[in-house]
């Protein structure tokens, strides 16, 4: 609850001050504080509609955190028959794991609600989020605010901090300061993702399945080291869908260990880069998908 | 049960087959998934099976073959949710379970009709495709003999029916709770894990292993799997399903008449 105050606290008052104070910034910058604001007050109110139900609440979280427990459990089972999995221990897999888990999960977090956007456009539903002055981006990807998501999160830290205590890292400056900058431009990649899947559902309502293939399948095949899987498989996930920028690239480097596709190691270092532009072009998409709506009017 | 009421079961299993055949592009969609989530998972028990050959009793193609019928079935017995359960709950909190309570039929025999409906059409619908998928592309374990194959349609639809069973408890778990989606997702996290749909029952190790054999859940994937490559006697899965099914329907239907007991009807 104080988070979700906290949070909502400093956003509303800088967006106040992006819009009334002197030296005003351009307007498309006040548009982007106003829906951040926006976001923080309906993530807030669902915060303290979810706590009506209490005991629901809990069993949700718990699942939540239970559900990827049992998900890496069954690689703990994997590696009590095995030595290696595709040339990579059990410790080194659950540092894939653990950033793999926590971008997708922070990800998740802020704007998990998007799937829900084929089912508000079949059920009229979303005319009610145009109507409103508030970017309808910050009002999807805030609907239903779901804090038990973080259930997710913390069991992702868990299984990082597990990795890194078993793991023998030869730590240098720039491999600690990769390591937020990992989690952080993963998280991006994965809300892009989330984002351009919505996109898409403005032209396929019916079909929002097909974006857990690339989120939720995406955070499962990261969980895994690219020498398991198929060349091509690696290509698509590192040029068409670049998932391979969340962990498998810089995690090589911080593991000192040969990159997927015999790419440079210099690219350990662009995942940030990669995170801005994936943003970028599912704001695009959001924005063409938002422009070719019509609602059914009935 | 008379001739009539079977008709009207059939009506119903019918109408909930036409429903979700209503929805191509979802299906389409759930194909789709369906068949990354198959890759993803085929190559890292190729590169498990690479490691330790022979794991479990499997070879590499019968551990290939089981990720493919894992997608196959993982909708049409909503091992992960999906199935009837969330509607339930929602008609038991909105208190619409009152009208389908005044239905001169019976509440379990009805919902069972309907979810029997939808796995029949999510097995064709969305099993097919991905599994054939697979069997062209991967070196799968197939047998030849019609016989095998009309043995593990058997056992598919006894899965059909101890998913059912459970699911519906989990449901009727919305009398008390009002809000159920809590138990419905340990629900869900339970039959993922316990059904072999995260890794193979029979990889499970030591006492851990022998106890997820005998829990419900391995009636879904684990027993039409092992029927299906010839790892198992088809008459023993056959019995261990069709006991838990009759177990858990029983208990289904004693939760029942607890539950309506309990149910006040508002008005207005």
């Amino acid at each position: 609850m104080t988070e979700a105050a906290g949070t909502a606290g400093p956003a509303g008052s800088a967006g106040a001050a992006g819009v009334d104070g002197p030296g005003r910034p351009g307007p498309r910058r006040g548009r982007v504080l106003e829906g951040l604001r926006a976001y923080g007050l309906i993530a807030a109110m669902w915060i303290r509609s979810t706590m009506a139900y209490r005991t629901s609440f809990v069993l949700m979280t718990v699942a939540n955190f239970a559900m990827t427990v049992l998900d890496f459990v069954a690689i703990l089972l994997m590696f009590s028959q095995v030595d290696a999995l595709g040339g990579w221990s059990l410790a080194e897999v659950a540092f894939l794991y653990g950033v793999s888990g926590v971008s997708f999960g922070l990800a998740d977090l802020a704007v998990g609600s998007m799937e829900r956007l084929g089912r508000r456009v079949r059920d009229g539903t979303l005319d009610t989020l145009l109507v409103r002055p508030v970017p309808v981006l910050a009002q999807m990807a805030a609907d239903r605010f779901a804090l038990r998501r973080l259930g997710r999160v913390t069991q992702g830290v868990l299984v990082l901090v597990y990795a890194l205590v078993l793991l023998d890292v030869d730590w240098t400056v720039a491999k600690v300061l990769l390591m937020p900058v990992m989690l952080l431009s993963g998280a991006g990649i994965f809300c892009a993702v989330f984002v351009a899947a919505a996109a898409f559902q403005f032209v396929a309502q019916d079909a929002s399945e097909v974006a857990n293939a690339f989120t939720y399948g995406g955070t499962t095949m990261l969980q895994y080291p690219p020498t398991v899987f198929a060349q091509d498989l690696v290509r698509g996930a590192t040029f068409v869908v670049p998932l391979a920028f969340v962990n498998w690239l810089p995690a090589g480097y911080v593991l000192d260990r040969p990159f997927p596709l015999a790419l440079p190691e210099w690219v350990a270092f662009t995942p940030p880069l990669v995170a801005v532009a994936c943003c970028a072009l599912a704001g695009l998409a959001w924005r063409a998908g938002l422009r070719s709506y019509r609602s059914t009017g009935s | 049960m008379g001739v009539g009421s079977g008709r009207l079961y059939a009506a119903v299993a019918a109408g909930g087959f036409r429903r979700y055949a209503t929805y191509r592009a979802a299906t389409a969609a759930g194909v789709f998934t369906n068949t990354v989530f198959g890759l993803i998972l085929v190559y890292t028990y190729l590169a498990l099976w690479e490691e330790r050959p022979h794991l479990g009793g499997y070879d590499q193609a019968q551990a290939v073959t089981f990720v493919w019928l894992g997608q196959a079935l993982l909708a049409a017995l909503a091992i992960g949710g999906g199935g009837m359960e969330n509607e339930l709950m929602e008609r038991i909190r909105t208190g619409d379970i009152a009208v389908d309570l005044y239905r001169p039929a019976d509440l379990q025999l009805w919902w069972l009709a309907a979810d029997v409906g939808r796995a029949v059409f999510q097995l064709l619908g969305r099993g097919v495709v991905p599994f054939v998928f697979g069997a062209l592309l991967f070196p799968v374990a197939l047998p030849r003999e019609v016989s095998a194959w009309a043995l593990f349609l058997v056992a598919v639809a006894l899965a059909m029916l101890v998913g059912f069973a459970l699911r519906y408890l989990v449901a009727l778990s919305a009398f008390w709770l009002m809000d159920g989606t809590g138990v419905a997702h340990m629900a869900w996290i339970a039959g993922l894990f316990c059904s072999g749909m995260l890794l193979p029952l029979n990889v499970f190790p030591g006492a851990l292993g022998e106890v997820v054999r005998v829990l419900p859940w391995s009636s879904l994937l684990q027993g039409p799997a092992d029927v299906l490559l010839g790892e198992a006697d088809p008459v023993g899965v056959f019995v261990f399903q069709a006991s838990w099914a009759v177990a858990l329907l029983a208990l289904g239907r004693l939760v029942q008449s607890v539950a309506t007991r309990r149910v006040v009807v508002q008005g207005g």
